[in-house]
């Protein structure tokens, strides 16, 4: 419970950091999606190197490397593939994430941002749990 | 420090207490974030944690600023792309729940990974990519 506690906070200080110096939205679709077709690349692509660097040193720190399942075999490779095309196109035109909407939007009390995560996470539990008990 | 200079610094410092967040949160391990979606298995609640320590400090600190009413190296607050709840926003929303309910990824923990050279963060980070860049065009044609 304390190294999710604390790795939320640090989440949670990253996004005021953003916020209370640029006023930018710490949201990691959104600045991953604006650093390659957006304007403004600079201050997104450095946050991408930060974002890059801050997994590298918490790992050589000892924070666990992240357990993946395996991506052998054309089975789990295409699960994947298929995934990760929702959570592209959804948050594209969602225009937010678990960290733009959740993290920085609900802070800014956002209606939109609210209605948001209640759709992804009902959505995201349906699925997984029906996942859950066909597998 | 100019303007440019100073929102870079800002960008890194930002982005590197998020990369190690998401690491020591534990978050960037898919089976975390199912074991919280996935309800017919024995419950993890550890991204309600999550979720917490970071709300925790945006909701105070983002209340803070707004009162200040500007941010402290810019002339104000980036506007949100849309104050409405339309029928994007839902559907989008509901997409990126399915693929996030699947894999067990949202978009910070793919690009943490991948960072790590993750071969399945890699995979699911480039069929994002993909993903958005399709939604882009289907919806500049609708």
């Amino acid at each position: 419970m304390i190294q999710p506690l604390a790795g939320g906070m640090l989440i949670g200080f990253a996004a005021l950091l953003l916020y209370s110096t640029l006023g930018r939205v710490a949201g990691a679709s959104g600045i991953a999606y604006g650093a390659l077709w957006g304007g403004e690349r600079p201050w997104r692509l450095a946050f991408l190197a930060g974002l890059a660097a801050g997994a590298w040193l918490a790992w050589g720190l000892g924070a666990p490397a992240p357990q993946s399942p395996s991506v052998d075999g054309a089975a789990p490779a295409l699960t994947i593939m298929v995934a990760g095309i929702l959570v592209g196109a959804g948050t594209r035109l969602g225009n937010g994430c678990t960290s733009g909407h959740g993290v920085c939007g609900l802070a800014r009390l956002s209606f939109r941002s609210g209605v948001a995560v209640a759709v992804f996470m009902s959505s995201g539990m349906l699925t997984a749990t029906l996942l859950g008990i066909l597998g | 420090m100019s303007g440019s200079r100073l929102s870079i610094v800002a960008g890194a410092a930002s982005g590197l207490l998020f990369g190690a967040g998401l690491l020591l949160s534990g978050m960037a391990s898919p089976a975390n974030v199912l074991g919280f979606l996935d309800l017919s298995q024995p419950w993890n609640p550890m991204l309600l944690w999550v979720m917490s320590g970071a709300l925790s400090i945006t909701l105070p600190g983002f209340w803070l600023m707004r009162r200040r009413g500007r941010p402290f190296a810019a002339a104000s607050f980036a506007a949100p792309a849309s104050a409405q709840v339309d029928r994007r926003l839902l559907a989008g929303a509901a997409l990126f729940g399915v693929g996030w309910g699947i894999g067990g990824y949202c978009p910070g923990p793919a690009l943490a990974g991948a960072a790590l050279a993750d071969p399945t963060a890699l995979l699911l980070l480039a069929s994002m990519l993909v993903g958005a860049w399709l939604a882009d065009r289907l919806h500049s044609r609708a």
